[in-house]
């Protein structure tokens, strides 16, 4: 039989291993916030060129015939959601970027020294604060879209935006961390952020439905991960939230809200699960 | 028990061996130097200390735990200020120590105590709430130290601390680095320095490619090599064949047992000598053959004397052979994750 008193020193160290790895996470965490409150310009830009979108592409087709988007809405409310999923795609991108300098000016073998509880610490903090701020500005993205007059989701369907970003933002800042590691510096990071960024948008349906894309570009459209975040906030700001309403006529077949949900639990976890290896042994 | 214990530590990159079989055994509570030119391999060692890098052969024992098996006790009992002191720009000093203290967890109330208590010690009250980006290679290094002393580690490690520093922060880090031992905290500095080793150190390794080729006090290892040292010059400048036309004159005078002819300090002659007054004889040597004597001098011998012994060659000669040779880029590479 175990001591009693046994047990509790181990539940008393198990606490403080909580609350270690909970000081340095938040210590890292604060460290991020502290340049981003010094250096807003990210912050800002990151909003900026989102909301240049909105309103100068929103208003490209105003004059464009009725009834040419399906359901009848208008460009600007089509492009909302897609504008919304660029915002938080482009801000996780740049995840690895902190990252990356810590690793080139040397700042990582400082707090490798440390006898940090756990080096996911490192990672923790990078996801926390990248997550924040890409909500902040997709957030800000929303705000503006409703008042340009292109909607507003219900209360269940603003949690499925949320929820749908949160996703997408988790998937991106691993692909962005793990990229972070792979490449030698920082300029290859950005060469990487700078090339992915566009066309990924464009082969999505943020820009253009399907239907009006020729086959193949269709094909690649449907296959785009943002695709499955788009959808699903398009669904929630057209209205009445059923996840099992088909969303897109893929040309591999209908494409549920729900499908598009377990497309993204399942990238997020597959991302994670390829890059783990690769932190290991960098971390370690 | 020594505090570190290096044993048979191999180390290369790529094809280049930065440790070949280095053995150190560091005693507890003495301020150790670890001399040797650049690309000796003391920053390896030291990265190897301070778990930044594993060996590819050998042990590492630290305070009686294997650094291998157990990195992160040590990490917890050694405070490590790198060569290259890496700071964020955007924060402010103090808040760099608070990450410093939150990274080694300690309580809030303790840390900021701490924090207070380093300021004052260490002069920094004026800037410490400015931004780093805007402080001097002195004021960096001297955050540096406070933020490996914060933990108050049993042993302290630097990795030439006062490089490219100007006299008067050489001399408050040396300062601060003698309270420290004094105090109880065993320190290992390595330094290319001759001086800095000598003043500092009260044991000391010679570490040469890779490998630990003279230990001991600095005091052990002059008088090791035994007798004393002489430098002559007959003029300012001589040629090659007036030294060695000297050389072979004063070869012959009783109590020189060496000459050397010494290229890169204008052909002057370095001579060992026995353990008594040569001078008058030599000057007499010169003087009888119609010589001048523009410089003439004894003394005991020095660290670099011990250098040259073991290698062949002078501290500063290994320095030039390598300078140059450094490519930055790939330091950094080497230092990167």
């Amino acid at each position: 039989m175990t001591s009693p008193s046994l047990s509790v020193a181990v539940s008393d160290s198990e606490r403080s291993a909580w609350s270690e790895l909970a000081q340095e996470t938040l210590a890292l965490t604060r460290r991020l916030f502290l340049q981003l409150a010094r250096r807003p310009s990210s912050l800002v830009a990151g909003v900026l060129q989102p909301l240049i979108w909105l309103i100068l592409f929103g208003a490209l087709f105003t004059n464009a015939p009725d009834g040419l988007l399906p359901g009848g809405i208008s460009y600007g409310r089509f492009l909302g959601a897609g504008v919304i999923v660029f915002t938080a795609f482009s801000g996780a991108l740049n995840a690895g970027l902190p990252v990356m300098f810590d690793r080139e000016f040397g700042f990582l073998n400082r707090l490798l020294v440390a006898p940090l509880r756990s080096r996911s610490s490192i990672v923790l903090a990078s996801v926390i604060y990248i997550t924040a701020i890409s909500l902040v500005q997709s957030l800000a993205i929303m705000l503006t879209a409703a008042l340009l007059g292109y909607g507003w989701p219900g209360a269940a369907g603003f949690v499925l935006v949320v929820a749908t970003l949160l996703l997408l933002v988790f998937a991106v800042t691993a692909l962005s961390l793990g990229l972070a590691f792979a490449l030698p510096g920082h300029i290859e990071l950005i060469a990487v952020i700078f090339v992915a960024n566009l066309p990924l948008l464009f082969a999505s349906t943020a820009l253009a439905p399907l239907s009006f894309m020729p086959g193949w570009l269709g094909w690649l459209a449907a296959l785009n991960p943002l695709t499955f975040a788009i959808e699903p906030i398009r669904a929630a700001y057209r209205g009445p939230l059923d996840l099992s309403a088909v969303l897109l006529e893929a040309p591999y077949g209908d494409v549920t809200g729900t499908t598009c949900l377990v497309v993204l639990v399942g990238l997020t976890v597959g991302l994670f699960l390829l890059i783990r290896p690769l932190l290991n042994r960098k971390l370690s | 028990m020594a505090l570190i214990e290096l044993r048979n530590l191999h180390k290369s990159y790529g094809s280049v061996n930065a440790l070949r079989d280095l053995t150190l055994d560091v005693p507890e509570g003495c301020l150790y130097g670890l001399l040797g030119p650049n690309g000796a391999g003391k920053t390896t060692a030291i990265r190897i200390m301070a778990t930044l890098l594993s060996p590819d052969q050998g042990t590492v024992t630290i305070a009686g735990l294997d650094a291998l098996d157990q990195p992160r006790a040590v990490r917890q009992a050694l405070g490590y200020v790198a060569q290259e002191v890496a700071i964020d720009k955007i924060l402010t000093g103090r808040e760099l120590l608070q990450l410093q203290g939150d990274l080694y967890h300690l309580k809030k109330n303790v840390r900021d105590e701490r924090i207070a208590e380093l300021i004052d010690r260490l002069g920094m009250d004026d800037w410490i709430d400015r931004r780093c980006g805007t402080y001097s290679g002195g004021m960096r290094r001297r955050l540096d130290l406070a933020a490996g002393l914060l933990h108050r580690p049993k042993l302290l490690v630097l990795d030439e601390p006062t490089v490219g520093l100007d006299i008067e922060s050489r001399s408050a880090i040396w300062d601060l680095l003698r309270r420290l031992v004094h105090q109880g905290t065993s320190v290992l500095l390595s330094s290319h320095y001759l001086e800095e080793v000598e003043a500092l150190a009260d044991r000391m390794a010679i570490i040469d490619a890779g490998t630990v080729i003279a230990e001991g006090s600095p005091d052990e290892l002059k008088r090791r090599l035994g007798g004393d040292r002489v430098t002559l010059r007959v003029r300012e400048f001589s040629d090659q064949e007036e030294a060695q036309r000297v050389s072979e004159l004063i070869r012959q005078v009783s109590g020189v047992s060496q000459v050397v002819i010494n290229r890169s300090q204008g052909y002057s002659l370095n001579l060992v000598v026995e353990n008594e007054p040569v001078i008058a004889r030599l000057r007499d040597c010169l003087l009888d053959v119609g010589l001048p004597v523009f410089a003439l001098a004894q003394s005991r011998p020095s660290l670099d004397d011990v250098y040259l012994q073991a290698t062949g060659r002078t501290l500063m000669d290994a320095e030039l052979a390598v300078a140059g040779q450094r490519d930055v880029k790939q330091e950094r590479r080497k230092a990167m994750r």
